[in-house]
């Protein structure tokens, strides 16, 4: 009878017997995976129904053809200033995590030079998107625009399809390229800006007296997941 | 109880696990995957030496790799509990139910837009 009663009283230390959290995770942590996955679907609705409309559609415009120029240095260069922007925010992924790795030696120093170097690696690719756009605009792109029917057809492989056929998809292209590279510009643009706050924080000395550098791997999370997108983007707008 | 003290242990070896030359080393592994996309889209499928019928799956295997490269090492997903790990991939689940739903539905729009 008595050991029964001290099994129930004793304090079980198990991971999810209460009073901590089970994933050992900090709470904001925690929050910002479950806001990444929120934003995962929302990027997935986007590129799913790209997806379906490019399936469904009988032409489409070439990306090879479409993305054939390097901006003030060749017009016939496909897929090299997307290769370009790829690695520069694969490139700032690596910074990033190089400063959450400082963060863990508290070396505040080198967790500001590394943060500065991914600051400047978004700026860098919102420079490249922008002048894509700037590109793809001047040859009539945009949201609810196509080019003229003849400089339109030049973006389509052979067999060229009908003039009604290329306006169609044309507009779905122009429409989904600007909506969902936009939106993912948005989200450089923003991790951008919270990157350079978190910095100041870290110049500040906000984290050294706190004791850990936390904020820095939280918003790491976010910019890898920048880069995740952009993976996915990368693939279903230029390769396929 | 004694549970407690090796997982402290083991996320502390897993925090060095994560050190510079591991980093670098998932870095030159996503570098080698889009330069084998790139050789693909530029030179395999142009020449003719494969069709986009081929090309088009192993973009998407290789982009998953990559996805699982940047989650699972640049944002420390793969050294997590279980639970959290869990948490995260199982709803991705209603993502992929999507494409399916949405891939099968795309081809009969084809046929209603013919």
């Amino acid at each position: 009878m008595s050991t029964t009663t001290t099994n129930i009283d004793e304090v079980k230390t198990t991971p999810w017997a209460g009073g901590r959290s089970p994933f050992s995770v900090e709470y904001g942590k925690m929050m910002m995976w479950f806001f990444l996955l929120s934003d995962a679907f929302t990027f997935s609705s986007l590129l799913i129904s790209y997806g379906a409309l490019r399936f469904s559609s009988s032409a489409w415009p070439a990306p090879d053809i479409v993305f054939k120029a390097f901006p003030y240095v060749s017009e016939n260069a496909p897929l090299v200033f997307v290769g370009l922007m790829t690695f520069i925010l694969i490139m700032s992924s690596v910074t990033m995590v190089l400063a959450v790795e400082a963060g863990h030696r508290n070396a505040k120093k080198e967790v500001v030079w590394w943060m500065i170097g991914t600051i400047i690696g978004g700026l860098m690719f919102l420079g490249c998107q922008a002048l894509e756009w700037t590109h793809l605009h001047s040859e009539g792109f945009w949201w609810g625009s196509v080019p003229d029917i003849h400089k339109l057809f030049e973006f389509f492989a052979d067999p060229k399809p009908s003039a009604a056929v290329a306006t169609t998809y044309g507009h779905q292209f122009a429409n989904l390229f600007f909506t969902i590279t936009g939106f993912h510009g948005f989200h450089v643009f923003s991790g951008v800006i919270i990157n350079i706050i978190i910095t100041i924080n870290v110049l500040k000395g906000t984290y050294e007296k706190r004791g850990s550098y936390l904020m820095v791997e939280k918003v790491g999370l976010y910019w890898h997941f920048v880069d995740l997108v952009w993976v996915f983007v990368f693939t279903f707008f230029y390769l396929v | 109880m004694s549970s407690e003290p090796t997982t402290h242990t083991e996320h502390a070896e897993e925090h060095e696990g994560m050190n510079k030359k591991r980093i670098w080393n998932v870095f030159y592994v996503l570098l080698g995957i889009t330069c084998v996309e790139f050789v693909i889209a530029l030179y395999l499928v142009p020449h003719g030496i494969i069709t986009y019928h081929t090309a088009n799956p192993i973009y998407v295997v290789l982009t998953l790799a990559k996805a699982f490269y940047i989650v699972g090492y640049f944002m420390h997903l793969k050294f997590e509990k279980t639970g959290l790990i869990f948490a995260i991939i199982v709803p991705v689940l209603f993502i992929i139910g999507l494409i399916l739903v949405l891939t099968n539905e795309s081809h009969h729009w084809i046929d209603l837009r013919m």
